[in-house]
């Protein structure tokens, strides 16, 4: 049987529902399943992850230090310890901000293969699947070596309870930090940082449509109603509109969210490419023969700036 | 100091990509400079100014035709190239070991970028193999660099705003992400001048890399179509937004 480690990210002290997502994921195998988890177990979480398939949660906690809890490679080379350790053949990782820091580091460590931004794992042939050229192509990518890595998008698969009788193992680790790589200070943004693009249940972008940075809080307002992380087109984010960060597409964030909702975003091939896999794309537009009208499930044409005050009224 | 930009030449974003087979696509479309080699090939020219004995080798491993992605490399501020040829599909772990391999056989780096990842195959991962394999600190999604006192001080973009700044020991591995610089496009005399620099071409075979303990193999690439059929939601405004609540509640489920 494989034994596959699954690296829990957290949030607020609970699991990400993201990280439910790929243990249910995971867990289509016939896998015995530890969960990662660096940042403390308390009993709530070992509720969560039994309730989701967790065969050993594996309680390795970090020092509180945040030199030590935040630094990626520190946080890499526990995952790395812990997979020799426990002689684990599998490991799985999300391909969120935090996971492209970090998985790549365990990979490139241990000197294993490794696809990120998995859609989708098959176990029994230790095959990804993944989007490439700008979401034009999947390909499936197959892994060979003593161990193997999947970095999985979030949302990628809905976390579905499977109770395990799950229990608990505590590794101590040795965590020196690299001399070459120390962290000097970090900002975790207004609000202890908006909810995630590429982990949100809905995310509502905006674009050239929006014409200027002020107009964009109708965006962040909506989005603050409908608990909506905010997302952009390349323009806005070069226009200096919105940061980087918010960036959909090619050059910015791939998300897969429950709901897309596109405002004054026409549908470039490139932004396409960061978006195409949501669940559901609603494109409010004023040009009907926006490239966006043709490859959503909703088409709403008319003026943002009335449809989105009036839905910032309605809910 | 010696600086290392390793550079991917990649087909064009808004190119059509067609599948020939089943695990290879037709090249017969634009390739051109990885986009986030742009801000990596720009940040070394600016660090170039700053230490101005610097020399700046812009890398790439790929088909005989890679040449044209260090030619554009070289017009924005490369000094020369090095191209490790090869007509084979390599994973990252092999295209890590190849590069490693030629820089050590070129020099000795003093800093190594790169683009975050590359937009073809999105790996995500090439620039922390090379790290690894020279025992160099790596960095990903760098937005800002400051060298002080022989460290590199860089600051690095996660998601919804957050940063974190890291301390570097030089000679380290820097990922450049979009909000590092503004690429420093190419002028005219730019590209005329790049004509003249000189490029090496080394063969991967040359190179004697073992191969590694694992490996990534495509074995299957498909089209990814879409097969969304649109309904239009109509009426006034306030229709139309009332309509839409009530998709993302009944449909979608995502708000109650």
């Amino acid at each position: 049987m494989k034994q596959a480690g699954i690296y829990i990210e957290m949030e607020n002290n609970r699991v990400k529902d993201t990280s439910l997502g790929m243990i249910t994921l995971a867990a289509r195998a016939d896998v015995f399943l530890y969960a990662l988890v660096l940042d403390g177990v308390d009993d709530s979480t070992r509720q969560n992850l039994a309730e989701y398939g967790i065969n050993t949660i594996v309680d390795m906690p970090l020092a509180d230090d945040p030199q030590i809890r935040r630094n990626p490679a520190v946080r890499a080379g526990a995952i790395a310890d812990a997979a020799r350790e426990l002689k684990l053949d599998t490991i799985f990782g999300l391909s969120t901000a935090e996971g492209k820091d970090i998985i790549p580091r365990v990979a490139a460590m241990m000197d294993v293969p490794l696809v990120m931004d998995c859609l989708d794992v098959n176990l029994e042939k230790n095959i990804a699947r993944t989007s490439q050229y700008s979401g034009k192509v999947m390909a499936d990518i197959q892994l060979t070596g003593s161990v193997i890595i999947f970095g999985i998008r979030p949302n990628a698969v809905q976390p579905v309870p499977a109770p395990a009788q799950a229990q608990t193992i505590t590794l101590t680790l040795d965590t020196t930090v690299p001399a070459n790589l120390s962290l000097l200070s970090w900002d975790d943004g207004e609000d202890g940082g908006r909810i995630s693009l590429a982990e949100a249940d809905i995310i509502i972008a905006g674009g050239r449509g929006l014409k200027n940075k002020e107009n964009f809080s109708l965006i962040f307002e909506c989005a603050g109603k409908m608990n909506a992380a905010v997302g952009a087109s390349r323009v806005a984010v070069d226009e200096g509109w919105v940061p980087y960060a918010c960036q959909v597409g090619q050059t910015g964030e791939k998300v897969s969210p429950q709901v897309y909702i596109a405002c004054g975003i026409s549908g470039s091939i490139q932004h396409f490419a960061g978006m195409k896999t949501a669940k559901m794309i609603i494109a409010v537009n004023k040009d009907e023969n926006a490239a966006i009208m043709a490859h959503c499930d909703y088409h709403v044409q008319g003026d943002l700036f009335e449809i989105l005050p009036e839905l910032i009224k309605q809910l | 100091m010696q600086i290392y930009v390793c550079v991917k030449h990649v087909p064009d974003s808004a190119a059509n990509i067609h599948i020939l087979g089943n695990t290879q696509i037709d090249e017969k479309v634009a390739f051109l400079l990885n986009p986030y080699d742009e801000h990596a090939v720009t940040e070394a020219a600016v660090l170039k100014k700053t230490v101005p004995d610097s020399d700046i080798i812009a890398v790439c491993m790929g088909k005989k035709d890679a040449e044209k992605t260090i030619r554009s490399a070289m017009a924005m501020g490369a000094d020369r190239g090095l191209v490790v040829e090869t007509d084979a599909v390599c994973d990252s772990m092999t295209t890590a070991r190849a590069l490693h391999a030629a820089i050590v056989q070129d020099g000795s780096p003093d800093i190594i970028f790169t683009g975050k990842e590359s937009i073809d195959s999105e790996g995500m991962q090439t620039l922390f193999r090379i790290g690894a394999l020279f025992d160099f600190p790596v960095v990903t999604n760098a937005v800002s660099l400051e060298i002080k006192s022989g460290k590199a001080v860089v600051t690095c973009e996660l998601a919804g705003g957050r940063t974190r700044t890291f301390q570097l020991a030089l000679p380290c591995v820097l990922g450049a992400g979009r909000g590092l610089n503004t690429p420093n496009y190419p002028t005219f005399p730019d590209v005329v001048k790049a004509r003249k620099k000189p490029i090496q071409t080394i063969s991967l075979d040359s190179l004697g890399i073992p191969p590694g303990p694992g490996s990534a193999k495509i074995v299957a690439l498909e089209p990814l179509i879409q097969k969304r059929r649109p309904k239009k939601i109509l009426g006034t405004p306030a229709e139309q937004a009332k309509e839409i609540i009530r998709i993302l509640q009944q449909d979608a489920k995502v708000i109650s």
